[in-house]
């Protein structure tokens, strides 16, 4: 098993200064493992020449400064760090889950999904139904409740600034998968919950988009004028590696949460977590349960 | 020591030599896009290398100085005038106090540097003074300039020596029709062997969506990709892959049609397929193009790059060293 992984790698010189390494093709809750285990070693390696280190869904990529690191030698870390992490089996990760309160259905995503409509696959209804008729649900609420019953991996963060990706920890015939909108919009409202392919996302700020858009958060992720205690001097909430459980909230609730971000004294909700592959593989829907229990017992 | 902004040209940010360490974070380098041009004009006035600058793209701002000030440009050109007066690219003069600073329509090139003795005095973002407008991070209130802000200086660290020139030879010659140095790679292999070919062998011309995130290329034939089933996650469309990271540089083709190279200000990943890189010694040039121009892709390998990286940075010493 671990030999055949490893020829999976792909590795391909993205010019003189980043390299690419793909894990797999398709998107799978093994390959996103494979690199978050990897790119943490990597970065605890500290190896000389090596800029920026960054995992995604099912590849990651490495940026250095050939003049001191060459292209071979690093592929050969890289190599030989994934021999590592296959022959050890390495399965568990220490992590954190973060719970993220989503008011779904909301005024401020409904009223950007209407005024872009004509760039939608399907006019008449909004995004959220759409969503949940082709994934085959009752209703809207059936939909809502299989997007926050079960956590998510953050399996990428980035495209803009502090945008987590996140992938749900479900199996493949229960994952939700919607396109993306016919043609991109130009406008999405800050911290929009939003879905496209297989991963769910959070716009951390507002701008142009083309994911299916599901609800909106009141919790900050991106602090770039450094106005939030619960984000460090990155100024990024999120790391590749964290276990998300949304929670569905009404408009009050919203509204309270949203006045304490604004004033600078929102309190997420996080909690240590070891992360266990074939604990999770076992029974996946046992090990859902338990992320929300660590989420409220703690 | 404060300056006005009368009019903020058409895409006036400031810039320096760009933040390190938070792409995984999804926040890119930025930095001028024209690395070489602005740090010419901080070493033409005796600033530190990385000192923060304007960067202003295809039309200048209008600025007046409430003080006396050295000033330096160099990229494109687009002359200086004080009070009106035309004052020389390449070479350092004094915008006396009261006076206003702006410039003529860009006559080659796309973005001029303008560096202040001192440097812009901004506060450090991430390490970098930098403006990434998408994530309102840096430079000014994290956007570009605007009518009525004002800009600080920093005192001057060294006194500037007016009249002081770039050597002839140091200087960028711009042209209307680029030959970019491509690394293939990534997920060429996607494309047909036809399709890959015929890449390298077209003009493109420079889209008017050609910005700092990523220059648009229009007039080849579109791209085929190999027919395949589309691997889970990854979306139907044949140029669509699994979210990944760009690198700075890469080339992307949405649908196939029209390849986009991703420049300092990148989105920091996607789901578009990127069939090459652009060399790390060519993206200033890139920098420097202006929409309608003409671009040829030139396939060379990991040797050539670094060898034209390492003939790109003698140039920088080369500059570090001028009289």
């Amino acid at each position: 098993m671990s030999a055949d992984k490893t020829a999976t790698a792909r590795y391909s010189l993205a010019a003189d200064e980043f390299m690419f390494v793909e894990l797999s093709e398709e998107m799978t809750l093994e390959a996103f493992f494979r690199s978050i285990s990897i790119t943490q070693r990597l970065k605890a390696m500290s190896v000389p020449g090596i800029i920026e280190i960054c995992p995604a869904n099912a590849s990651y990529q490495v940026r250095y400064d050939p003049d001191q690191l060459s292209a071979a030698s690093l592929q050969e870390v890289l190599e030989s760090l994934d021999r590592e992490v296959s022959a050890q089996q390495v399965r568990n990760i220490e992590t954190r889950v973060i719970e993220v309160p989503v008011l779904y259905n909301d005024p401020w995503t409904h009223e950007t999904l209407m005024r872009f409509r004509d760039r939608h696959q399907d006019p008449s209804g909004t995004d959220l139904d759409y969503a949940a008729r082709i994934n085959g649900y009752d209703s809207v609420e059936a939909f809502i409740e299989a997007h926050s019953g079960s956590p998510w991996f953050v399996s990428m963060v980035g495209f803009v600034a502090g945008l987590p990706f996140m992938y749900q920890m479900v199996p493949r015939e229960r994952q939700i998968q919607v396109p993306k909108y016919l043609r991109p919009r130009t406008d999405t409202p800050k911290q929009t919950v939003g879905y496209g392919g297989c991963f769910s996302c959070i716009y951390s700020v507002r701008g142009a988009g083309g994911y299916q858009m599901f609800g909106v958060t009141p919790m900050p992720i991106y602090d770039p004028f450094d106005q939030q205690p619960h984000i460090d001097d990155s100024m990024i909430f999120f790391r590749p590696g964290d276990i998300v459980k949304h929670r569905p909230i009404d408009r009050d609730e919203y509204d309270r949460l949203l006045a304490d971000a604004e004033a600078g004294h929102y309190e997420p909700r996080v909690v240590p977590f070891t992360f266990d592959l074939d604990d999770f593989n076992r029974d996946p829907d046992g090990y859902a349960s338990r992320v929300k229990e660590v989420l409220h017992d703690h | 020591m404060t300056i006005d902004v009368i009019k903020p040209g058409l895409a006036t940010s400031i810039q320096d030599t760009g933040r390190q360490g938070s792409y995984h974070l999804g926040i890119p380098p930025s930095g001028g896009m024209d690395q070489r041009s602005l740090r010419a004009a901080n070493l033409l006035l005796g600033n530190p290398e990385g000192a923060a600058v304007l960067e202003c793209a295809l039309m200048g701002p209008e600025l007046r100085f409430k003080e006396s000030r050295c000033v330096a440009t160099c990229g494109a050109e687009m002359t200086p005038r004080v009070n009106g007066e035309a004052q020389p690219l390449n070479e350092v003069f004094r915008v006396p106090a009261g006076a206003t600073l702006s410039f003529d329509f860009v006559k080659a090139g796309a973005r001029l540097y303008l560096a202040f003795e001192g440097g812009i005095d901004v506060p450090e973002k991430l390490g970098s003074r930098s403006t990434y407008a998408l994530g309102s991070l840096g430079g000014l209130d994290g956007r570009p300039l605007q009518a009525g802000d004002q800009l600080n200086l920093l005192p001057p660290s060294a006194a500037a020596r007016e009249g002081r020139q770039l050597p002839e030879a140091l200087i960028p010659q711009f042209s209307k029709h680029y030959m970019l140095r491509v690394v293939p790679g990534i997920y060429d292999h996607r494309l047909t062997d036809e399709s890959r070919e015929r890449f390298y062998e077209e003009d493109w011309t420079v889209a008017s969506e050609a910005d700092r995130i990523g220059y648009r290329m229009k007039g080849g034939s579109p791209l085929s990709f190999i027919e395949r089933e589309p691997p889970f996650g990854a979306g139907d469309d044949p140029s669509n892959i699994v979210d990944a990271c760009y690198p700075i540089g890469s080339i992307q083709v949405p649908s196939g049609s029209e390849p986009i190279i991703l420049h300092r200000d990148a989105v920091s990943g996607g789901g578009y397929a990127m069939i090459g890189t652009v060399i790390s010694a060519d993206m200033d040039w890139v920098g420097q193009i202006q929409p309608h121009q003409k671009v040829r892709f030139v396939p060379v390998s990991l040797e050539e790059a670094l060898a034209a990286r390492a003939k790109y940075r003698k140039g920088m010493e080369v500059l570090r060293q001028m009289p």
